[in-house]
C-alpha cells in the first residue's frame, strides 16, 4: 500500500502539538509543586475544619509506618465534607494542577491522533520503526499516569504534582523520537508483517511505557525515604503512597510484558523457525523479565520489601529503556531491523 | 495425598535452632538441613534470581557463537588479549556453560523444594475450616461497630447473604453468633500454578534441546526437490543432543517458483514460494506421485506433523550452457550467493566436467567453470553493479575458467568459488572475460560454446523440528494464568460478630454488630471492599448509637 503523505504530515503536526502541549503541562504541574505546601494537612485543614481534617490527615498525611503498609489512601475513610461547604476550597497550586491535568488530557489525544494518522499513512500497524515505537510508549506512560491519578485522585491529591517527574523522562524521549529517532512513514520488511507485530509489538510498548510510572514512583520513594534534599522531598506524598502506587503500577504491567514476551515468543516461532534463540532483545527482555520477577519477590522477602525493592524496580525499568534504545540502536541481532530510518 | 495431622512442613524460613553441639551422622543431617533452608529460602531465591538476570546480560554485550560467528571473530581480532580469557570462562556462548546452567538448575531446585511444602499446606489450608473469630475484633486492621436493627439470627441472615461466594464457618460463642469468612484462595492457587509451570516450562525446552534439530538447505525453485531422509541432504544441520540423524520424519518438499515483491527503493515486501510436499505418512504409504501444493511466506512456514519449513532467504542461480567442440552438451546450474543483501548482487561459481570422455587427464584438462559477479538489475555499465534486487535486468559478469577444477581431489571446496590453488598452479586458466546477458554466448579459443540460458530463483529453507515446543506453550499459558490470578487477587478474612442489644425506645429488637478485616497479603485495596460490605451490613445504623469505623492499612 502507497504511503499517504498527506496524513503522514498530520501525523506529524499533532505530535508536534502533543510534545508542546505536555510540555506546557509540565509547567503547570511544576508551578503546583513549586507552590503547593509540604504537606497537604495545611490545606486539608484549612479546607474543612474537624472531624474531616483528621481523617485526611491519616489519608495523606500520615507517618508512613509502611511495614503494615497503614494509613493508605484506598483505606483512608474519608467522611464526605461538611454539607454546607459553600464553595470548595481551591489553592493556586490546586488550580495550576487541576489545568496540567486537563492539558496532559488533550496532549494524549492529539497523541494518539498522531499515532493513529501514522498507521493510516503508512497502511500498517503505527509500530514499525524507533520513531514509531518510542512515540508509543511515551503515549502509554501517559495514559498510565492518568489512569492511575483517576484511580487514587479522590484521596490523594498529593500524587497530582508528580505529573512533572513523569512527565520529564516523558518529553526527553518523545523529543528524541522527533529528532534523532525521526523515520518517514513506510512499510515495513516481510518478518514483520504479521498479526502478531500488532499483539506482542502492542503489548511490549504499552508495557514499557507502563513500566515509567513506578519507576518514577520508586525513585521519589528512595529519595522521600532518604529525606534529601529536605525542601524538595517534603513537598511528596508519603513515602508509603509512592509505594503503593509502584506497587500497582507494576503488577498491571509485569502480566502484561509477560504476555507480550510469550507473544514474541510465538511470532518468532513463525517467522524466524525457534521461538527463543537468546538474540540480544531476547535476552534483555528476558533479565527485565527477571528483575521484575524479583522485585515482586523482594515485596514477600523480609528486609527488602521497601528500599531494597524500590532499587530493584529502578532497575527493571532501566533494562527496559536499556532494551528499547541500546539494544536497537548499537547492538545487532535480528530485531535490528526495526532500525532508524 | 492425604492431609497429615503431623507436624506441618517446615516453612522455609525457620527460626534457627538453638546451639546444640551435635555429633555424627546428626551433624551431618543437620547440616544437609540448613543448607536445603537455605537454599529454599526467599532470600536465596532472590539472590538466585539475581544472579540469572546478571549472568544472561554478557549474553547481549557480547557476541555469542550460536548467532553470529564472524562477530566472534571480528572480537577475536580487536581484543586479542580479553577474547581469550572471556572464552575460557564460556563468554562467547553463555547460555550454554555450565555455570548458567548451574544458576537456573539451582533455582529450579530451590522452586522445587519451596513449592513442595507450599502446595501441602494448600491443601491443607483449602480443607480446614476459616479461623475463628478473634477476641478482640477491633484490633484487627480494619474494624466497625454498629448497633443495627433485628435480631442476631436475622444479622447473620443478611450476613450470609452478603457473604456470597466467600468462604463461611458460622459459630455460636455463648451469648454471640460470630461468622468467619474468608476469600481470595485462588491467589495461592495462582501462585503455585505460576510456579509450577515455570517448572514445567523448563522441561519442554530441555525436551526440545534433547530431540530437536534444525538443518538449513538451499533448493533451486524451478521443481527441484528436497528429502528429509538424511543429514546428509543438509547444506548445514543442528542436532539436539540426542539426534543421530537416523529418526527423521521422511517428507519431501519440491519448490516450484519464487516470488519477491519490493518497494520502489528495494525494500523487500514480501516473499512467496509456491511448492508441493509430501508428509512422511505420504512417503512410507508410497504414494509419491501426488504433490500437495502450499505456498511458504515468511511468517508462515509449512508445518508437517512435527516439522516446519521456513522460508529463510533467497537468491540467484544464473543457468549456462557449455557445448564442447565434439558436441557434447551440459547444462548447470547452482546457487550464486548474494554478496549486497540490498541490491543482491551475487557471486558464484557454476562448474561443469567434461562428459564423454574417459581420459581422466584429457577430461580434467578441459573442465569448465564460470565463475564472476551476477546483477538482477544491471547498471548497465562497463562494470556489472547492481542497482536493484529484482530480476529486471540481469546481467553477469564472467570469467570462463578451463582446465582441472579439481573436482575429483576428494577434498571438499567452495561451490561459490573455484579452488585457488589449481589456478595458482596454472592448472586452471582464464580463458574468457565478459559482460553477459541471458542468451548471448561466447566461443572460447577451442570451439567451445558457453550460453548464459536464463536465470533461476532458489530458495533458502530451514527445516525445525523441536518436540518440546507445544509442551513449553502450554506452560507458558499456564505462566500467565498463574500470574493474572496471583496478582489480581487479594487474600482477605472478614468476621461478623452479632450480640443481642438492648431494645431501642421504640421497642425494636437490636442487635451490635461488630466486624472485623484483614488482607493476608500487603496487597492495598481491600480496604475498599471493607468499606462497602461494612455499608451493606451496618447502614443505616441505629441513629443513636453511629457507627464507630476504624480503618487501617492491610
Ligand atoms: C524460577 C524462578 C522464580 C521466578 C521467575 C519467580 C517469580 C515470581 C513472581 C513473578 C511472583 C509474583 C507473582 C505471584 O505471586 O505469583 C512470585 C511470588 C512468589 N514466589 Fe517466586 N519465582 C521464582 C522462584 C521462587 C522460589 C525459588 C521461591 C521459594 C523460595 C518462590 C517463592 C515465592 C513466593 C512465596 C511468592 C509469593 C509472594 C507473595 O505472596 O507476594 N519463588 N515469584
Amino acid at each position: 500500500m502507497p504511503v499517504d503523505p498527506m496524513l503522514s504530515q498530520y501525523s506529524d503536526l499533532l505530535f508536534k502539538g502533543a510534545l508542546t502541549v505536555y510540555v506546557l503541562a509540565m509547567a503547570f504541574y511544576a508551578v503546583e509543586y513549586v507552590t503547593s505546601r509540604a504537606r497537604e494537612r495545611a490545606v486539608a485543614a484549612e479546607a474543612a475544619p474537624e472531624p474531616a481534617a483528621v481523617a485526611a490527615v491519616s489519608a495523606t498525611g500520615g507517618t508512613g509506618t509502611a511495614d503494615l503498609g497503614t494509613v493508605s489512601e484506598e483505606n483512608a475513610d474519608v467522611p464526605p465534607p461538611p454539607v454546607k461547604a459553600p464553595k470548595p476550597f481551591r489553592s493556586r497550586a490546586d488550580r495550576f494542577g487541576r489545568m496540567g491535568v486537563s492539558l496532559t488530557i488533550l496532549a494524549v489525544l492529539l497523541h494518539l491522533g498522531s499515532i493513529a494518522l501514522r498507521g493510516l499513512a503508512a497502511g500498517r500497524w503505527p509500530l514499525g520503526n524507533m520513531y514509531e515505537f518510542t512515540s508509543a510508549v511515551c503515549f502509554a506512560a501517559m495514559v498510565a499516569w492518568l489512569v492511575a491519578l483517576q484511580r487514587t485522585s479522590k484521596r490523594t491529591r498529593g500524587l497530582r504534582k508528580l505529573g512533572v517527574f513523569v512527565l520529564v523522562p516523558v518529553l526527553i524521549l518523545m523529543f528524541l523520537a522527533g529528532t534523532v529517532l525521526y523515520a518517514q512513514a513506510a512499510p515495513v520488511v516481510p518478518a514483520l508483517q504479521s498479526y502478531w507485530l500488532a499483539v506482542h509489538v502492542t503489548t511490549v510498548t504499552l508495557a514499557s511505557g507502563l513500566f515509567f510510572v513506578p519507576g518514577v514512583a520508586s525513585i521519589l520513594y528512595l529519595m522521600k525515604r532518604s529525606g534529601k534534599p529536605a525542601g524538595f522531598v517534603a513537598k511528596l506524598p508519603d513515602a508509603d503512597v509512592l509505594d503503593r502506587l509502584a506497587y500497582r503500577v507494576t503488577v498491571v504491567a509485569f502480566p502484561m510484558y509477560t504476555f507480550a514476551v510469550i507473544a514474541g515468543a510465538i511470532w518468532a516461532e513463525a517467522a524466524w523457525g525457534r521461538f527463543w534463540g537468546w538474540d540480544p532483545k531476547e535476552t534483555v527482555a528476558f533479565v527485565a523479565w527477571v528483575i521484575y520477577a524479583a522485585y515482586l519477590h523482594a515485596r514477600a522477602t523480609a528486609g527488602w520489601r521497601h528500599v531494597g525493592a524500590a532499587w530493584i524496580n529502578i532497575l527493571g525499568l532501566a533494562a527496559i529503556i536499556f532494551n528499547l534504545f541500546f539494544i536497537n540502536m548499537v547492538v545487532a541481532g535480528l530485531h535490528s531491523y526495526a532500525g532508524l530510518g | 495425598m492425604s492431609s497429615p495431622p503431623t507436624a506441618p512442613p517446615a516453612p522455609p524460613e525457620a527460626p534457627p535452632q538453638p546451639p546444640r553441639r551435635p555429633r555424627g551422622a546428626r551433624a551431618v543431617l543437620a547440616l544437609l538441613r540448613n543448607a536445603w533452608r537455605g537454599l529454599t529460602s526467599m532470600r536465596t531465591a532472590l539472590v538466585l534470581l539475581f544472579l540469572l538476570a546478571l549472568a544472561s546480560l554478557p549474553g547481549a554485550l557480547l557476541p555469542q557463537r550460536s548467532l553470529n560467528q564472524q562477530l566472534v571473530d571480528k572480537y577475536f581480532a580487536d581484543y586479542p588479549r580479553l577474547a581469550p580469557l572471556l572464552d575460557k570462562v564460556g563468554a562467547f556462548e553463555i547460555f550454554a556453560t555450565p555455570w548458567f546452567a548451574a544458576i537456573y538448575l539451582l533455582l529450579m531446585i530451590s522452586l522445587i523444594g519451596c513449592l513442595t511444602p507450599r502446595s501441602l499446606e494448600y491443601l491443607r489450608a483449602m480443607r480446614q475450616k476459616p479461623v475463628a473469630t478473634p477476641r478482640n475484633l477491633a484490633r484487627m486492621p480494619h474494624h466497625a461497630e454498629a448497633v443495627v436493627d433485628g435480631t442476631p439470627d436475622e444479622v447473620v441472615e443478611r450476613v450470609r447473604g452478603r457473604l456470597k461466594g466467600w468462604r463461611r464457618v458460622e459459630r455460636e460463642e455463648g451469648e454471640a453468633r460470630s461468622v468467619s469468612a474468608e476469600r481470595g484462595f485462588l491467589r495461592e492457587t495462582g501462585n503455585l500454578v505460576f510456579h509450577m509451570s515455570l517448572v514445567g516450562l523448563l522441561i519442554g525446552i530441555a525436551v526440545g534441546k534433547l530431540f530437536g534439530y534444525e538443518g538449513q538447505v538451499i533448493v533451486l525453485a524451478n521443481g527441484s526437490q528436497f528429502c528429509n531422509t538424511s543429514i546428509l541432504g543438509y547444506d548445514s544441520f543442528n542436532p539436539g543432543l540426542r539426534v543421530d540423524g537416523t529418526q527423521l520424519a521422511p517428507f519431501c518438499i519440491k519448490v516450484d517458483s519464487f516470488a519477491a515483491e519490493y518497494l520502489p527503493n528495494g525494500q523487500p515486501k514480501q516473499y512467496t514460494a509456491q511448492m508441493g510436499y509430501q508428509t512422511a505418512d505420504d512417503v512410507r504409504a508410497g504414494d509419491t506421485a501426488t504433490w500437495r501444493p502450499d505456498t511458504l511466506s515468511v511468517n508462515h512456514p509449512l508445518r508437517l506433523d512435527g516439522d516446519r519449513v521456513y522460508l529463510l532467504n533467497h537468491g540467484y542461480a544464473p543457468r549456462f550452457t557449455v557445448t564442447w567442440p565434439d558436441g557434447q552438451q551440459r547444462t548447470g546450474e547452482i546457487q550464486w550467493q548474494p554478496v549486497d543483501t540490498s541490491t543482491y548482487l551475487s557471486q558464484g561459481a557454476t562448474k561443469f566436467e567434461r562428459p564423454g570422455i574417459a581420459d581422466d587427464a584429457t577430461r580434467q584438462k578441459s573442465s569448465i567453470a564460470i565463475t564472476g559477479l551476477f546483477a538482477p538489475t544491471s547498471s548497465g555499465g562497463q562494470v556489472v553493479t547492481s542497482t536493484y534486487p529484482d530480476l529486471l535486468a540481469p546481467e553477469a559478469a564472467v570469467d570462463v575458467m578451463r582446465g582441472d577444477l579439481g573436482l575429483d581431489d576428494g577434498r571438499g571446496q567452495s561451490i561459490f568459488s573455484v579452488d585457488q590453488s589449481k589456478v595458482d598452479s596454472g592448472q586452471l586458466v582464464r580463458v574468457a572475460r565478459q559482460n553477459m546477458v541471458p542468451g548471448q554466448e561466447i566461443t572460447l579459443d577451442d570451439g567451445t560454446r558457453v550460453r548464459f540460458d536464463d536465470v533461476d530463483q532458489w530458495v533458502a529453507l530451514q527445516v525445525s523440528h523441536d518436540p518440546g515446543q507445544v509442551t513449553v506453550l502450554v506452560f507458558a499459558i499456564l505462566i500467565l494464568v498463574g500470574l493474572g490470578l496471583s496478582l489480581s487477587i487479594k487474600r482477605r478474612r472478614f468476621w461478623v460478630r452479632v450480640v443481642a442489644a438492648e431494645p431501642g425506645t421504640d421497642g425494636r429488637t437490636r442487635s451490635v454488630v461488630e466486624l472485623g478485616g484483614l488482607a493476608r497479603t500487603d496487597r492495598a485495596g481491600y480496604g475498599e471492599e471493607f468499606d462497602r460490605l461494612r455499608a451493606d451490613l451496618l447502614e443505616p445504623a441505629t441513629a443513636s448509637t453511629a457507627a464507630t469505623t476504624r480503618n487501617g492499612g492491610d
